[in-house]
């Protein structure tokens, strides 16, 4: 009989448990509450099928234990039964699948006028790249990648030239403007992970992959590595600010322009060997 | 991965028209006795090694579709440079034709009690496979001494790679087909060895149809 | 439809398959060690794969103590840490699971349960567990060799996998894709044999719908392990080149530690997709055989027939083929075509409903039945139990969106752990103390038993259950410390070292169990031929441990169902399958006259 009680005792202690923990999601800080919204769906109705047939199970076993003389009923099957649990799974199934699409079609798809920037990830830290006055990122190349060109810009494209490239610092953002993130790495797989934002995507080398969010709400956010990427995948961190827009114009003011930071070092625009 | 998918689709067609044999529908409870009578019960025993046999012949082709479908993907990454293909391939694929023309013979020589005609089918198959390896050895050479290394392309990788798994399934159907030359010249009667020639023939017409596939993949790319 | 008055056949003619000739084996060697009977094949995988468990269950205490009581055991360092949880993952779920569920379970009752002498390739199958032991050898071999093993994570991630700041980039990778590309060399051998054992070998009146569910489970499992495994195979080769020959199959362009490569174009997301086409099937590979062997585990000591066996036949064959078009599901944020994500949500959520069945028709077995909770029953119910948590959990994580923010937590940790982690391995627990008295003819204690159940059981439970809330507050998976983090509160270390000493206690309890293998074997308690009164063959042999050969000079002869528990009329609870005609009160008014 323990074992009812104690089945009783799972169903019971894990929603308690799930209702009384400490632990639970960070304070969203972007737009994707749909996300958490979905989750929620998720818990209610995979919450219920669970304990209604973990006690299902407990009264079964409290009910038809082994006693003398008693013997089994002999029913192979009930198709009406098991057609009403198939069609009531299929109906649970849909419930959650339904926002599920819904939202994922939301997140695929990013709004017109969403800013683009760039996250470039590399063995162990996170660099930026912000489009300058003209609103546009120039292209890249890995190979362009050098000591004084640490991202590997084109340096002949001229929607390059005002880009702001941030190594290793903080990412600023300007709250309730949405983002198209584009995503970069130099080496291996990474992932940047921010807890409170909901949306990640992995950056995988010889591709860029996207996704999008609007921050929503100001402040710090720490920023890690969701995707092994080595020895050094914990101490992966970077952080974002977000901030209201005229304090992130006038950090942007102070950040130093590909063209400022490369002046002397990287080839001209005007190159011959490059205009081809 | 839309070739393996594909292949995959066909094997669970000849999946489910087996299962559609078997009755999947009856309630066994209600089926009481010996029912030697019932539909794939009394079918005619199929030799356990031909099953086997078709068994790993579709391990053999999902292999080869998962290396089509990843040759598939790669190719339409920037750096793919088509490599020439070696005129030797041609000739190959008619030794190769030849060698499972060869077994044929002697699957059908094994049947008719011609014991004679099954070991110079044997002979005949074993030795133009051989002759194709050397042929894909020196499609390899021609290819090397043009500069067209296994690291320098992935288009080269490929090559190499499929080429080479196909030859190493070969080289193993060579040692089964070596133990039943071995069986049918120490005087085995040809109904002892019908059942190993036709196994052999089986592989060797699979992997002919797998080249020819591969082949006509190569060439079009 | 059939007359239900076949039964009154008196005579049977005899069995239509042919006997097959069995190697006889002339001395010590050919009858121990390369040895062509399955059933000793079995127990040579089953110790094999038992061992090389037990290596991941250490690897497993090792890294939880550095996660529950970070930088107090200063052995344990990033390098040590990130060797120890590849070893552990590859280990359980290909050199453990894998191996025990199907080399084990399924050589040694494949044929005793479909009647037959042995698999219809004894050579074949023997060569499989050596070449399965070479594999085991050669990926215990990683630990020792110059940089250690791999440690590059299971999943083996390229251009991570073979670049220098993953340790083990040296030799370790190497030999672990060699490892694998032996193991599925052998794993074919193998599997041919279980499927064409099934096939081609059932005696005389073993229809498929007579089967019992370990069988349909173990034969499913096996097709699909031999569809999936060349996925790996291609991968690994691949990337073997890769490394060794400096070919670019999955290598892009890259800057590593400001250093050009010479690779270049490659795809690091096409070996993602050859993985996890292997991988997701893999899954099923693992739970299928599970599936069947709880079905008989419930069924048998509830003294019920399993309900709704029909479904449960349809649910396996519908989930088997279903588990092919999932595989994506592991990628939605790997990058892959965004609109991907519509098409393997769909089909991973539609693969949730036979599942579900199956779950409800355990339920409802045990439901008007005559509950014996013995210990191999109390495993199957705790089975039930953690992959219900389990399989729910996956609910979340198929559903595209939901799987944004929980991908690379503990929550994925918690959940693969608990569904085919803790689940299929309660059910080898259960296993194990259903069929050792037919293995070695005695039973296994049940007192300790019943410890090691619900230490197991519950200790499991306590592990997991909570560490999806650390996913859901954000911590990462594959982190060697937390480090300094919003996320990482007193509460989160608290709980990580509730964990640790849970598991260290789990692990411990582990020893009761291999303990009482060892005494059982000489003080159990004689078993006698079928202790647990079941209807399957394998307890109808002429001797236990059978022998050789398994039917003495006659095949049995199969005449019903392999679940007649309780037959109304019937003088016993249970019906052999091999017993030709039973009086019944009533029990076939279904049937027309």
């Amino acid at each position: 009989m323990a074992i009812a009680l104690i089945l009783v005792l799972i169903a019971v202690g894990s929603v308690l448990f799930h209702v009384l923990s400490p632990w639970w999601w960070t304070p969203i800080a972007s737009n994707w509450g749909y996300i958490d919204n979905t989750i929620i769906i998720t818990f209610w109705i995979t919450g219920v099928v669970f304990v209604a047939v973990v006690l299902f199970m407990a009264y079964c076993l409290f009910r038809f234990r082994h006693q003398e003389g008693r013997r089994a009923a002999y029913e192979p099957e009930n198709k009406r039964l098991e057609w009403w649990l198939t069609i009531i799974t299929g109906v649970g199934v849909a419930a959650m699948l339904a926002p599920g699409l819904f939202v994922w079609k939301q997140f695929v798809t990013v709004p017109e006028g969403a800013s683009v920037i760039e996250i470039v990830g590399q063995q162990w830290q996170w660099s930026y790249r912000l489009p300058g006055k003209d609103g546009r990122l120039g292209t890249s190349d890995i190979r362009n990648v050098s000591s004084d060109n640490p991202l590997g810009l084109n340096p002949s494209d001229p929607h390059g030239q005002d880009d702001v490239v941030v190594e290793g610092g903080e990412l600023h953002l300007p709250v309730g403007k949405p983002v198209k993130v584009l995503l970069r790495s130099l080496d291996v797989v990474h992932d940047f992970y921010v807890p409170e934002f909901r949306a990640k995507m992995d950056m995988v080398p010889g591709a860029v992959t996207y996704f999008w969010f609007t921050p929503t709400r100001t402040g710090t956010f720490e920023a890690l590595c969701a995707e092994l990427c080595g020895v050094g995948h914990p101490q992966m961190r970077g952080s974002v600010v977000v901030e209201n827009e005229s304090d992130y114009q006038a950090w942007l003011e102070q950040q130093p322009t590909f063209v400022r930071s490369s002046a002397g070092l990287g080839p001209k625009v005007e190159s011959p060997r490059l205009t081809d | 991965m839309s070739a393996t998918v594909l292949f995959l689709a066909v094997i669970a067609i000849v999946v489910a028209w087996w299962l559609s044999q078997q009755r999947l529908t009856a309630k066994p409870w209600l089926e009481e006795g010996p029912v030697a009578h019932l539909p794939g019960q009394a079918e005619p025993a199929l030799p356990a090694a031909k099953v086997g046999l078709v068994v790993f012949l579709a391990v053999v082709g999902i292999l080869f579709a998962l290396f089509t479908s990843a040759y598939l993907m790669r190719m339409h990454m920037g750096d793919w440079r088509p490599l020439p293909d070696p005129r030797v391939l041609w000739l190959n694929t008619g030794v190769l034709v030849v060698s499972s023309y060869a077994l044929h013979r002697a699957r059908a020589a094994a049947a008719g009690g011609d014991i004679g005609a099954v070991k110079t089918g044997l002979l005949a198959g074993g030795a133009s496979a051989l002759l194709f390896l050397a042929g894909q050895l020196w499609a390899w050479q021609q290819l090397a001494a043009g500069g067209y290394f296994l690291a320098s392309n992935p288009a080269n990788a490929f090559f190499y790679l499929i080429t080479g798994v196909h030859g190493l399934h070969l080289a193993g159907g060579l040692v089964a087909l070596g133990r039943t030359t071995a069986k049918a010249w120490r005087g085995g009667r040809a109904e002892e060895v019908l059942l190993s020639v036709e196994l052999c023939a089986t592989y060797w017409h699979f992997l002919l149809g797998v080249w020819l596939v591969l082949f006509a993949l190569l060439l079009a790319t | 439809m059939v007359d239900g008055t076949l039964g009154a056949v008196g005579a049977v003619p005899p069995a239509e398959v042919e006997d097959m000739e069995l190697y006889h084996p002339k001395s010590w060697v050919t009858r121990y060690v390369f040895c062509q009977d399955a059933k000793v094949i079995s127990i040579q995988y089953s110790l094999t794969a038992l061992s090389i468990g037990l290596v991941a269950l250490v690897l497993s205490w090792l890294m939880r103590l550095q996660l529950g009581f970070p930088s107090v055991f200063s052995f344990i360092d990033a390098n040590a840490y990130y060797q120890f949880i590849t070893m552990h993952g590859m280990i359980m779920v290909i050199y453990l699971l894998t191996a025990i569920l199907l080399g084990g379970f399924g050589n040694y009752l494949i044929p005793l349960m479909v009647g037959a002498r042995d698999m219809v390739f004894p050579y074949v199958n023997m060569l499989s567990y050596w070449v399965y032991l070479l594999a085991v050898l050669v990926l215990v071999a990683s630990f020792f060799v110059p940089g250690g093993a791999t440690g590059a994570g299971w999943t083996l991630y390229p251009p991570q996998a073979i670049l220098s700041g993953t340790p083990g980039r040296d030799w370790g990778i190497i030999l672990m894709l060699a490892s694998l590309i032996i193991f599925i060399v052998g794993f074919t051998m193998g599997g041919l044999n279980y499927v064409v054992t099934v096939l081609q070998a059932r005696t005389r009146g073993m229809t498929l719908m007579r089967m019992p569910l370990t069988v349909w489970g173990i034969f499913t499992a096996s097709v699909m392990a031999l569809l999936a495994f060349p996925a790996l195979f291609v991968g690994a080769v691949m990337m073997l080149f890769d490394r060794v020959l400096g070919t670019s199959f999955f290598m892009p362009a890259l800057v590593e530690m400001g250093q050009q490569l010479q690779y270049g174009g490659g795809s690091p997301i096409l070996f993602q997709h050859l993985f996890w086409f292997f991988g997701h099937p893999e899954v099923y590979i693992v739970a299928l055989p599970a599936f069947g062997i709880v079905s008989d585990l419930i069924s048998t000591h509830a003294r019920r027939n399993i309900f709704g066996y029909r479904m449960m036949v349809w649910a396996i064959v519908a989930i088997g083929a279903l588990s092919f078009v999932v595989w994506a599901h592991h990628m939605y944020v790997s990058g892959m075509n965004p609109y991907f994500g519509f098409f393997f949500a769909t089909t991973t959520l539609i693969i949730a409903i036979p599942t579900a069945i199956k779950v409800y028709n355990w339920v409802l077995t045990l439901w008007l039945g005559d509950i014996h909770l013995t210990v191999p029953m109390l495993f199957a119910l705790g089975f039930i139990v953690t992959f219900i948590s389990g399989g729910l959990t996956g609910l979340f994580l198929g559903n595209a969106v939901v799987d944004v923010p929980l991908s690379d937590t503990m929550f994925v940790v918690a959940h693969f752990h608990m569904v085919m982690g803790v689940a299929p391995i309660l059910v080898i627990f259960g296993a194990i103390y259903h069929w050792y008295p037919k293995v070695t003819g005695r039973m296994l204690n049940e007192a300790l038993g019943q410890l090691h159940f619900w230490i197991t059981f519950l200790g499991a439970y306590a592990i997991f259950f909570p560490m999806h809330y650390l996913g859901l507050v954000g911590v990462p998976r594959r982190y060697h410390e937390l480090g300094e983090a919003a996320f990482n509160t007193p509460s989160v270390g608290t709980l990580n070292a509730f964990i640790t000493i849970v598991a260290l206690i789990v692990g411990a309890a582990q020893l009761v169990f291999l303990f009482n293998l060892a005494w059982s074997l000489v003080r159990g308690k004689e078993a006698g031929g079928n202790p647990w009164k079941a209807t399957t063959l394998e307890w109808q042999t002429p001797e236990t441990p059978p022998a050789h050969g398994n039917w003495g000079k006659e095949l049995p002869v199969v005449y019903r169902w392999a679940y007649d528990y309780s037959v109304p009329g019937a003088e016993e609870d249970f019906v052999p399958q091999n017993q030709p005609v039973v009086a019944r009160a009533g029990a076939r008014e279904g049937a027309p006259a």
